[in-house]
């Protein structure tokens, strides 16, 4: 995901610019919304520009608007139809070099400080290095591009109910509220084998030397792969991790090299606390 | 002398299907009619990823009432971006359990009802790793 700024949209309604009634303000801002933008609806005269980034001012100005300055572009929203708009934002997009929107599905997850411990279940537990420490060796969300998208595994292994995915269906995922029933449930605690009846790592290296065994004597490659489907669907149930997620896991090799790698980072955050 | 009026921020969740669409159109749609200054994002979370300045603007800009989700995880999502909310001074309005009447006028009233999670103690903001 690019850090760089957006491009941050004003519709302006000020001195020197016509109202919009609310149909017209309320269809600008579904259009532009839908395509990804912030936008900062206003009637004062002035408009201030972002420290970062680029700024675009709409508007259904009496004059024609000022030409393109360094970083501010205005644009009359006069006759201007949805589709039109949304092509004249997304020039205006392309023209600044913003970021795109929409490319990625902001799936992550949240950390609620008030409930963390900071015990590095999270850390030990994600494959794919979403978790790090700060320079005091408290956990924290580093690489948010990593996340598997719709999957809250590592929620589930989270003692006190600390990581949140809002944009999951259900709480306390979601940031609903913890109730104690939910931390009394099996799935809360902080054994990672309560988790899926068993290490869900160590399951999928023995279903895979299984499958390789069978394959070897079998040369039943539909069998060998049925079989690790079923054992997937499982996991997948049980967990409410997509089992596309399962799907890209990588060799059994890897994600014992991953998994060490993750314990040893977790392992030394703990004992410099 | 009266207090300045809070800003009000509207999320339009624009990459889940978690807050009713009926219910994120008709909030904003009344938002719209209102003729108040306001500051509409399509997603708070991806804003949140990218940690757009935005964010620590408006969460420095004073009292701020919040269309959005559940308050838990908007306080997650503005710290996660290096911009704290003030916890005295913010109130978040859940669209995915409210209705949009009830979130509409509490948006539009005036009174900041502060709602937030009280905080014990938070990490600093992301940094590159150290180990």
């Amino acid at each position: 995901m690019s850090l760089a700024p957006a491009l941050h949209v004003v519709l302006y309604e000020g001195s020197g610019a016509e109202p919009l009634s609310a149909d017209e303000r309320f269809g600008a801002l579904s259009t532009l919304l839908e395509q990804g933008y912030a936008i900062s609806r206003t009637s004062v005269s002035t408009v201030e520009k972002p420290e970062q980034g680029a700024l675009l001012v709409l508007g259904k100005f009496r004059a024609t608007p000022p030409a393109t300055d360094t970083g501010v572009r205005f644009h009359n929203l006069a006759n201007l139809a949805p589709a039109q708009l949304a092509d004249l934002v997304e020039t205006a997009r392309a023209e600044a070099d913003a970021p795109r929107h929409g490319a990625w599905k902001p799936w992550f997850p949240v950390i609620d400080y008030d409930r963390c411990t900071n015990c590095m279940q999270c850390l030990s537990f994600c494959l794919f290095g979403v978790y790090g420490v700060d320079g005091e060796k408290r956990i924290q969300v580093q690489n948010n591009d990593n996340c598997k998208t719709n999957c809250p595994a590592c929620s589930r292994v989270c003692p006190e109910a600390a990581i949140m995915f809002p944009k999951y269906k259900a709480g306390p995922i979601n940031g609903d509220l913890v109730s104690d029933a939910d931390l009394a449930k099996e799935k809360m605690k902080v054994d990672i084998s309560a988790l899926l009846g068993g290490d869900v790592y160590a399951m999928l290296r023995l279903r895979s030397e299984k499958a390789k065994s069978r394959f070897s004597k079998e040369r039943d490659s539909d069998k060998a792969l049925s079989e690790r489907q079923k054992c997937l669907i499982k996991l997948a149930a049980a967990g409410d991790i997509p089992p596309e997620v399962l799907m890209s896991l990588p060799s059994p090799e890897e994600i014992v090299r991953r998994a060490a790698e993750a314990q040893a980072k977790a392992a030394a955050a703990l004992a410099e606390q | 002398m009266s207090q300045p009026l809070p800003s009000i921020l509207y999320c339009h969740c624009q990459y889940a299907q978690v807050v009713p669409k009926e219910v994120k159109d008709a909030v904003l749609r009344r938002l719209c009619e209102s003729g108040v200054a306001f500051e509409a994002v399509a997603d708070l979370c991806e804003m949140s990823a990218r940690r757009d300045p935005a964010l620590a603007r408006l969460a420095s800009s004073g009292a701020v009432k919040i269309a959005a989700c559940f308050p838990r995880a908007v306080k997650g999502l503005f710290h996660q971006s290096g911009a704290d909310l003030p916890l005295d001074g913010a109130e978040v309005l859940n669209m995915r359990v409210q209705s949009a009447e009830e979130v509409g006028a509490a948006l539009l009233d005036g009174v900041v009802r502060p709602n937030l999670p009280s905080k014990h103690t938070a990490p600093s903001v992301a940094t590159p790793p150290s180990v």
